[in-house]
Formats: structure tokens, C-alpha cells, sequence
């Protein structure tokens, strides 16, 4: 662990994207716009049964279109090695264990040819009753044991039930969160072409060096022999961080016919096979003595997932770190249904979870009659409540206090339903912000050039987050040099290891990393010095140790509040956000300019979830039905009112080099809750279902 | 994708002779908003596409009895942007901005906006059931998504709704459709050219392979003048109606209802003329009690379905405000 903290110039420096102008002009090059000579592209058929077996696939009819090279199925696929994501098995298996899995690739000479044919590729199933819906009173309902992250399902401490018998105060809700779907502006896509027996990938990844050994894996290669190459990445937000059965389809596909093959995901099938946030059911219980203090917290989550693999979101595990209380239980469990398999989506766990505790903590706020934000700062712990240990920084009480003060909660009478503006009933809330500080490791170089310039390389990845001009703000302080010298390269497996843009530690992970490559070399230059010789000078630096070497002795997190102001039309249950304040304290921020842009994008989100994200299932079929971006609603501009965040500068030298903690996720985090207690306060009616739909207000209006 | 023929119509009576010659292959193309997409989908799979798009249709002309012509090809865009639509008819100007988005609006004709389809997530997906695409079928929207569907003039075949703004206040203003056809051209006015979907849900309207729709014709409606349009919606732009209402009021020197007009979206295969509302109002003071009692006698036959009997009050509620806003309006300048 590095004791100091750097103290460079352009950390904190509001800078622009570095690709920001190739990205505006068109110039940046997206996965599926690389096109190797003589490119194939592929189509995807998908079952249309949601539990089954494949009797036969049937591609003579398919094969007889113009322009098509080959049918690929169950049929005639080559042997995959299976992994441990039993969703890159694809093609390998008779079995159908979700509506809309992949049971055949189309390869034809042009997109339309191939999509054409797929039509025509007859498949025959032999179907199965199917079961996809999540209930609580499922029998088949189980403890998965360990969840996302790696975190136990279960975390007990104290006695919750005698607690809660003699409290003074008790909440025992439930509350629901549907399925959720990522829709990144560019949807996943491949581009796959085999030279011999090495095999390069155009591909929308959040970590190059990841899908380049896990798609090794599944053909059985050495990693040198994949390459994968991602300069830029449309979003991601989680879908794109291990590779989707889309990457494998391109692969074979290349293999099978001897051509590039290109193959683009659609929106409809990012439904099917990109993985989606789980639907949840919560049941919170909080005790409390009348002053507010908390004695018991119980929060117990029902997920799904598909037969094909065991995903359990983490989702209560932030209600593990946010309060004091002796007595604890917080609890995951999972139903396997015949679903797609879910993943990652923008802080899997604590948007579901803090849409559940930060809820509930309102509820039991005016069950007490003690303000919202008073009852969160008499409920903040010295320690982290569970392991005991000290929080390497936490400053949740000064968020909610500048945040109260910013927003005018002051003047906020308690009372709900009373406040009218003509048609609109009028209420804010406020709800807390969390997201865990990770790091793993990586690898960087830096290099001199005898012209001044430096070059540094990492298989990071830029998802639209500003990551590549955060690390290139990072070198340029640990080489003491102007930014305008320093270029980072990333987005390419041949560049050294790194691991994902994911659980926002993309920053903190790489960042390291480059701190460290710049050091040594500064360290030659002075060897040289500081001449650098015709030929440069290179420095190599691994931070596995220093990750491994990070001290267990305390608690990381970054914390935030939120306040919301929320209007709801009195005669039609239409709830809109006026107003939607983020005060965050997540260590050191790099670049304002792109971190202001990640609060408020994750914020947006939030309003998006509250509001109207859902994706549908249909019982009679098996899919989610509102496929596409006409049903599956994302906010619109018209939907984001006066929106602002700002942050408290940290200083915590128990996290990296650099002092920062993630920013990409915590934004979404506490958003929902925020909206629906001020739901609550305009409408004096608690909404424990998401999204907060008009048809779900119009009653209690 | 299916290849298909293009075919720019050089004037509406050969459009008319090649799509009655060709039809069922054929299809007429305006501004392609809702086609293109379906074709897309494989929902339409049209082997001849006739663009009559660039037709002459396309401007909105001054009648003598104080009326508006638009012709069919008129954008959506620039109806909305009429000066005399705006101020004579601004439930129109408003309907229309409350649909889709800038760019499907600048492409959107006036003559397509009203042969749009439903957006029944059934009806758009060809891997499952729908009788208005597939006859005979099945419909799973009766006991899946119906949460958007109709409550009024469904049928055991069909609880599809249609889609468009603007033709609920063209239904509104009582206009009148000028077709052309095979057998020549005739007026059918609004309400008449949608029917409800019965056993034979897969005709959405009245309209004869061949007929073209040449213009709308506004009649001159002094109440217009004052009219609204307010649309329900989950997402605040670029979503269609859960429940929309387009509405104009004439109060008397009394504070009576003279005469209304008031239409609903969302709630019907048809774009819904409540009629029995404003026969009710006639005559009635214009206070929130006779609003009231007017949705309840239109909506006293409507038949919710399992998730979407919120629509019942949702558009008492929107009668309701909609009139008691207007009512305050003119009460305001009286």
C-alpha cells in the first residue's frame, strides 16, 4: 500500500476527453465499422420455445439462399472447451433453457443475405412447460452460498428477532425491483478473423485482456495467439464486461468458413443473451428505539436466475457497511428459472438493495417523526458495523449535511400530501449513496521518447467514461510532465494485462499501475541523467503485490446523498423529477469535468429506473416482451429536471496512489430511493414497487 | 431482409391503377415512419413499394366556407407549424407535437399518421400469436401485456389501440377524409374511417385496396378555436398515449355548456369520438359535476381488462381537467 498520496497539477484540472474530437467528427472507429477484406457476416436464429430440446436443425433451405456460406447449429458446431460462463457454450448443447438462446449462426456474404436466410433455417423442438417468473413462495427458492463479488449470501450477527420484539419502533416492508436491461448506445458487436491459428477480435469490451483469455480458453489457445482490439467502446455498463456468446459465434464462424465474419447484436437481442439486472423482492425489517437508534437490521433479497448459471446479484450487502445496529441479518437467495441468464449492470447489488434499505429508512423516519437526514446521522457507525474495523474515509454525514443545505431541506415540513403547484403535488426526499472502493491488478508501461514525448501503455479500456483521459492526467503527474507530452494507449490486448473497466475500480486498478511505470522511469531517467538516449527508455511495473499487499485492516467506500424534488400530477399519477441533487465523497477525483459527468450519468439513470425502466416478462411466452426501445422505456431529456452534482474532496492515503475511489457507479445508487420517498411526500402514498408508473400512483392521488 | 420493388408514383391515378392491379403485393409509401419499420420487423412484407410521398399533395390550402384542405402529404411537422392551424385549431397543432420526436415528425405525412398501427408488443414480434397480423391466430395480449391496450370497443379478437395524436383531434374536429379509389374518389368523415376490430381485426379501416388518401378537410369550427390536447404517457416525450384527449368548448352567456367536442387516444382500436359526453354536457353548467357526470356516461361501457382499468379513471380524470381548464379559460376572457 502506497502511503502518500501524489500531488500533481493536472489531477484535478478540468480537462476534456482526449477522443473527444474523433468521437464528435465520426473518426473514432467502433468494433462492427473494422472491416477486413472480404468479411462474411453472420446472423443469429434463436429459440422461439422457452424450455425444450432441440430434435433437429434443419439448414438446407438457408443454405439455399443467395449469398450464404454456411448454417452453423448443435448440429454441425465444433467442440467448445466449456468455461465457467455457460453462456459462451454456445451451439454446444440439444438442451433450450431460455426463450430467445442462440440455436443457430447464419453466414452469408452480406447482412441481409444472412439475415434473410435465418429465416429460413428450420429448427424443431421438442417443447417443455417453462417456469419464469420470480415468486417468494417458490419451493425451489435456495441459498446460493456465495454471491457477486464473492461476498457470503448470508451475513448474521446478534439476535434480529428479540430485537425487533422489543423495539420501539418497527418497519417490516417488502419491496420490488423488476428486471432491468442494459441498452448502451452501441450494441455489442465482433469482429472476428483468423490467420492460421491466431485470432484477432474487433470487439465492445470493458476489458480487452479478459475477453482475450476467456475466448483463448473456449478454443482451447494460448493467449498470445487471441488478440482482441477495443480503441472505443459505445457504453457498457456492465454487459460488456465478460464476453457475450456473441464473441464466440464470430469466432467459429471465422473459423468454420475461412472468412472475416462480422456480427452485430441487435437491440431486440440484447433482451436475450447480454445478461440484465435480476428483479428483486426485498423484505426490510428495521428496529429502532425512540430516539432513532437502530437495534435491528434485517434485509432479506429473492433473485433469479437461469438454469444455465448461478448468478446471484449481492444485493444486500451495502446494508452490511451503511448503519450502526447490534443486531444484523442481511440475506441472499436464489430461484433458477427458465430465464436469461442475468449479469452486471451499473452497481449490481447496491442499486437494488439501497432502492430497498434507503426506503425503508424513510418509512421509519416518519414512523418516528425524525427527519430523514437526522435519522441516517444518528445512525452513522464509528466503525464498520460488521467487520469492526475503521472506514479508510467516510464522509456519508457531511454529504447529507451539505446536500441539506444546498437543497433548502431546512424549510421541509414533514408533512406529505400537502404542498400543491396547480396540478402538480409537490414532495422531496432524500436517500444515501454507497459503492465500495475495489482495485485489482495490472500491468503498465511507460516510455521516453528522445523527443520529450512519453508514451504509456495499459489494456485498459475507455467505455465512455473518460477513462483514457483520467490515466493520461494520472501519468502526466507521476512523470512530472505537461500533459500535452504524455499519450496513454489502451483498449488492446498486446498492450500490458489489465484487468476490467468494471465495479469502478478501472481507474483506481490502472491508475496504480501507471503510477507505478512512471516512477521506475523517472527513476532510469535519472540513471540516464535525465537524458533520454535515441532509442528511449522503457519501464515495466506490476502492481500485483501492492493490490495483494492492501491492508484488510480497514473499510473502503465512497459515499454520497441525494435529494430529490419530484412533482406528481394530481389527476393522471404522472411523476416527474423537477429537481435531483448528488453530493459525493469518493477520495480524489481526477478530472471534474468527466467525473461531473459520471455522478450526473449514473443520476440519470436513476431517474430512469424510478420512473420507468422495466423489462416485461411474458408468462404465456418466456421472453421479455418490451424488446426494444420503444417498450423499454429510458428516460428522455424531457424526463431530467434541474440536475447538479457535486462532491468533498477526500484525502484517504489507505486506497492508491493516486487517492480516488470509483465514480461510475455510485451515481445510480440511492437515486430510486431518493424519488420514491419524495414520492411519498408529495402523494402521502409509499410506492414499494419499481417503477413508480402512473397507473400505480393514480389511486393514491 | 425480403427484397422488394420501389416505385415512385408519378400521379395519384397511377398509384391508384398500379396498387389496385398489384394488390395484396402492394403497399403505398408515404413518409415510411411506421412501414419501414414493420417491414423491418417482417410485421409487413410488401413486395412493391409505391412512394407517393412526392405527390402534389402537400399543401394545406384556404377553404371558401372558412374551412382548411391538407393534403396527404403534408408533414406532420409543418401541419404543426401552420399559423392557421395554431390559432384556429390548436388541439391539432398540439397533437401533433406531442407525437414521436423532431425527426420522425419532419418525415411523417398527414395521410400515414392515419393508417399507422397499433404498437401491441404481439402485433409487432412475428414469433408470436396476433390475429390483426395473422388471422385466426390468437390473441395473447387478452391475458399477457395489456397494461396499454383498449378498454372501449375491444373484442374477443382484438384489444389492440391505435396509436396516433393527431387523428384523435382530427376525429375531434369532425373532419373529413378525401380518398381516391378505383371506383373514384369520395369524403368519409371522421369518425368512419377506423373501425373497431370485431372478428376481423387485421383491417384497421374502411379503406379498398386502392385507395389513396388525397387531403383532410377541416371543417370550419368556430369552438376549435378553443381546444387542447393533453396527452398521458409514462416517459415525458417520445412515448405513445396511455391516455390522450382532445377537447374544445363553447360555454353560453350563462355559464351553460353550449356545444364540445371531445375525443380520446389510447383507449380504442379507433381514436374515440365521445360522443355520449357531449351529449351529456349540452346544456349543463360548465362546473367539474357535469365534466364529471359526461366521462361517466361515456366510459359507463368500458371494459377494462385485468391491468388496464386505471384508464377508467385516468380518463374521467383527463375529461374532467381538460373541460374545467377550458371552461376557466373562457371564463377568464367573458
Amino acid at each position: 500500500m502506497s502511503a502518500t498520496v501524489a500531488g500533481g497539477r493536472a489531477i484535478g484540472t478540468p480537462t476534456d476527453r482526449i477522443e473527444g474530437r474523433e468521437k464528435v467528427t465520426g473518426a473514432a472507429r467502433y468494433a462492427f465499422e473494422h472491416a477486413p477484406e472480404n468479411a462474411a457476416y453472420a446472423w443469429i436464429v434463436q429459440s422461439p420455445v422457452a424450455k425444450g430440446e432441440i430434435h433437429s436443425v434443419d439448414g438446407s433451405a438457408a443454405l439455399e439462399r443467395p449469398g450464404v456460406i454456411a448454417v452453423v447449429s448443435v448440429e454441425n458446431a465444433p467442440r467448445l472447451a466449456a468455461v465457467e460462463e455457460a453462456e459462451l457454450h454456445v451451439l454446444q448443447s440439444r438442451t433450450i433453457s431460455y426463450r430467445g438462446q442462440i440455436v443457430a449462426v447464419v453466414v452469408a456474404d452480406s447482412l441481409e443475405a444472412a439475415r434473410e436466410a435465418a429465416a429460413h433455417v428450420r429448427v424443431d423442438y421438442r417443447e417443455q412447460e417453462h417456469h419464469v417468473l420470480l415468486d417468494e413462495h417458490d419451493p425451489a427458492i435456495y441459498d446460493p452460498g456465495r454471491v457477486n463479488a464473492g461476498y457470503p449470501a448470508d451475513s448474521i450477527l446478534g439476535d434480529v428477532d428479540a430485537a425487533l420484539a422489543q423495539a420501539a419502533a418497527q418497519v417490516d416492508v417488502v419491496y420490488r425491483t423488476p428486471a432491468f436491461h442494459n441498452n448502451a448506445m452501441e450494441p455489442h458487436a465482433t469482429v472476428a478473423s483468423w490467420d492460421g491459428d491466431e485470432l484477432t477480435l474487433y470487439d465492445s469490451n470493458q476489458g480487452a485482456s479478459r475477453v482475450r483469455d476467456v475466448i483463448a480458453d473456449v478454443f482451447e489457445l494460448a493467449p498470445e495467439q487471441v488478440r482482441v482490439i477495443s480503441p472505443h467502446v459505445g457504453g457498457a455498463f456492465g454487459s460488456k464486461g465478460t464476453p457475450r456468446p456473441h464473441v464466440v459465434l464470430a469466432a467459429l464462424a471465422a473459423r468454420m468458413t475461412q472468412r472475416p465474419v462480422k456480427l452485430a447484436v441487435t437491440r431486440q437481442q440484447m433482451f436475450a443473451f447480454t445478461g440484465y439486472r435480476t428483479p428483486t423482492i426485498q423484505r426490510l425489517r428495521l428496529g429502532a428505539g425512540a430516539d432513532g437508534r437502530l437495534t435491528a437490521i434485517v434485509h432479506e433479497a429473492i433473485h433469479q436466475s437461469s438454469r444455465l448459471r448461478e448468478f446471484t446479484e449481492q444485493t444486500t450487502i451495502a446494508t452490511r457497511q451503511m448503519y450502526a445496529a447490534p443486531n444484523r441479518r442481511s440475506t441472499h437467495r436464489l430461484a433458477r428459472l427458465d430465464v436469461p441468464t442475468p449479469s452486471w449492470m451499473r452497481a449490481p447489488g447496491e442499486t437494488p438493495g439501497m432502492y430497498g434499505l434507503e426506503s425503508a429508512i424513510d418509512e421509519l423516519a416518519v414512523e418516528l417523526g425524525i427527519d430523514p437526514v437526522e435519522l441516517r446521522i444518528r445512525n452513522e457507525p464509528e466503525l464498520d458495523p460488521e467487520r469492526g474495523v475503521p472506514f479508510s474515509s467516510r464522509n456519508l454525514v457531511a454529504c447529507l449535511r451539505l446536500g441539506a443545505e444546498r437543497f433548502g431541506w431546512e424549510e421541509r415540513d414533514p408533512t406529505p400530501a400537502v404542498r400543491r403547484d396547480g396540478r402538480w403535488l409537490v414532495g422531496t426526499g432524500v436517500a444515501a449513496s454507497t459503492y465500495p472502493a475495489y482495485r485489482s491488478p495490472a500491468t503498465a508501461t511507460a516510455r521516453a521518447n528522445a523527443d520529450g514525448t512519453f508514451v504509456v501503455r495499459i489494456a485498459g479500456s475507455d467505455i465512455g467514461t473518460g477513462g483514457r483521459t483520467a490515466l493520461t492526467l494520472i501519468a502526466a503527474d507521476a512523470l512530472e510532465r505537461p500533459l500535452e507530452r504524455v499519450r496513454v494507449e489502451i483498449g488492446d490486448s498486446a498492450l500490458p494485462r489489465a484487468g476490467l473497466a468494471g465495479g469502478s475500480m478501472a481507474t483506481a486498478s490502472w491508475g496504480t499501475a501507471v503510477t507505478f511505470a512512471c516512477r521506475a522511469l523517472l527513476e532510469q531517467l535519472q540513471e540516464h541523467d535525465g537524458t533520454v538516449p535515441a532509442e528511449g527508455l522503457e519501464a515495466f511495473a506490476d502492481s500485483t503485490d501492492d493490490v495483494r499487499a492492501t491492508d484488510q485492516g480497514y473499510s473502503r467506500h465512497a459515499y454520497g446523498a441525494q435529494f430529490a424534488e419530484v412533482r406528481v400530477d394530481a389527476d393522471t399519477g404522472e411523476a416527474r423529477v423537477s429537481r435531483l441533487l448528488g453530493i459525493f465523497a469518493a477520495g480524489r477525483i481526477i478530472n471534474p469535468k468527466t467525473a461531473r459527468s459520471q455522478f450526473i450519468g449514473g443520476m440519470t439513470m436513476g431517474i430512469s429506473m424510478a420512473l420507468l425502466e422495466e423489462s416485461v416478462m411474458d408468462r404465456e411466452f418466456g421472453d421479455y416482451l418490451n424488446h426494444d426501445l420503444a417498450g423499454y422505456h429510458i428516460a428522455a431529456h424531457a424526463d431530467i429536471g434541474a440536475l447538479e452534482a457535486d462532491w468533498i474532496e477526500e484525502d484517504d492515503a489507505h486506497l492508491n496512489p493516486m487517492g480516488s475511489k470509483g465514480i461510475g457507479e455510485i451515481g445510480i445508487v440511492g437515486t430510486a430511493a431518493a424519488v420514491g420517498n419524495a414520492v411519498h411526500h408529495a402523494t402521502g402514498v409509499r410506492v414499494r414497487e419499481l417503477p413508480l408508473r402512473l397507473d400505480r400512483l393514480l389511486a393514491s392521488t | 431482409m425480403k427484397p422488394f420493388e420501389y416505385e415512385r408514383a408519378a400521379d395519384a391515378a397511377g398509384a391508384i391503377a398500379t396498387l389496385t392491379r398489384e394488390a395484396p403485393r402492394a403497399m403505398y409509401l408515404g413518409g415510411g415512419t411506421n412501414l419501414v419499420d414493420l417491414m423491418k420487423l417482417g410485421v409487413a412484407a410488401p413486395e412493391l413499394l409505391i412512394d407517393v410521398s412526392h405527390l402534389p399533395h402537400d399543401r394545406i390550402e384556404p377553404l371558401a366556407d372558412g374551412g382548411l384542405r391538407i393534403g396527404a402529404a403534408v408533414s406532420n411537422s409543418a401541419l404543426a407549424a401552420d399559423r392557421t392551424v395554431r390559432a384556429r385549431y390548436p388541439m391539432l397543432a398540439q397533437a401533433l407535437l406531442a407525437g414521436a420526436s423532431g425527426q420522425l415528425r419532419n418525415l411523417a405525412t398527414v395521410g400515414g399518421n392515419l393508417l399507422q398501427r397499433t404498437r401491441c408488443s404481439y402485433f409487432t414480434d412475428v414469433s408470436k400469436p396476433c390475429n390483426k397480423r395473422e388471422p385466426g391466430s390468437g390473441c395473447p395480449a387478452r391475458d399477457g401485456d395489456h397494461r396499454n391496450l383498449a378498454i372501449l370497443g375491444h373484442s374477443e379478437a382484438c384489444v389492440a389501440t391505435h396509436p396516433s395524436d393527431m387523428a384523435v383531434a382530427l376525429v375531434a374536429i369532425g373532419s373529413l377524409v378525401h380518398v381516391e379509389g378505383p371506383g373514384g374518389a369520395r369524403t368519409i368523415p371522421l369518425p368512419g374511417l377506423h373501425r373497431l376490430p370485431g372478428a376481423a381485426p387485421q383491417r384497421d379501416t374502411v379503406l379498398e385496396p386502392g385507395d389513396l388518401i388525397t387531403a383532410v378537410e377541416l371543417p370550419p369550427l368556430p369552438l376549435a378555436a378553443r381546444s387542447r390536447y393533453r396527452k398521458v404517457r409514462d416517459r415525458a416525450s417520445y412515448a405513445f398515449a396511455v391516455t390522450s384527449i382532445a377537447a374544445a368548448l363553447e360555454l353560453d352567456d350563462d355559464g351553460t355548456v353550449r356545444d364540445s367536442r371531445i375525443a380520446f387516444g389510447g383507449l380504442s382500436h379507433v381514436p374515440w369520438r365521445a360522443l355520449a359526453a357531449e351529449e351529456e354536457l349540452r346544456g349543463l353548467p360548465a362546473t367539474e359535476a357535469s365534466f364529471a357526470r359526461a366521462a361517466d356516461a361515456e366510459l359507463a361501457h368500458a371494459q377494462p381488462l385485468r391491468d388496464n382499468g386505471f384508464k377508467v379513471p385516468l380518463a374521467r380524470n383527463l375529461l374532467v381537467r381538460t373541460l374545467a381548464e377550458l371552461a376557466a379559460e373562457q371564463g377568464a376572457r367573458a
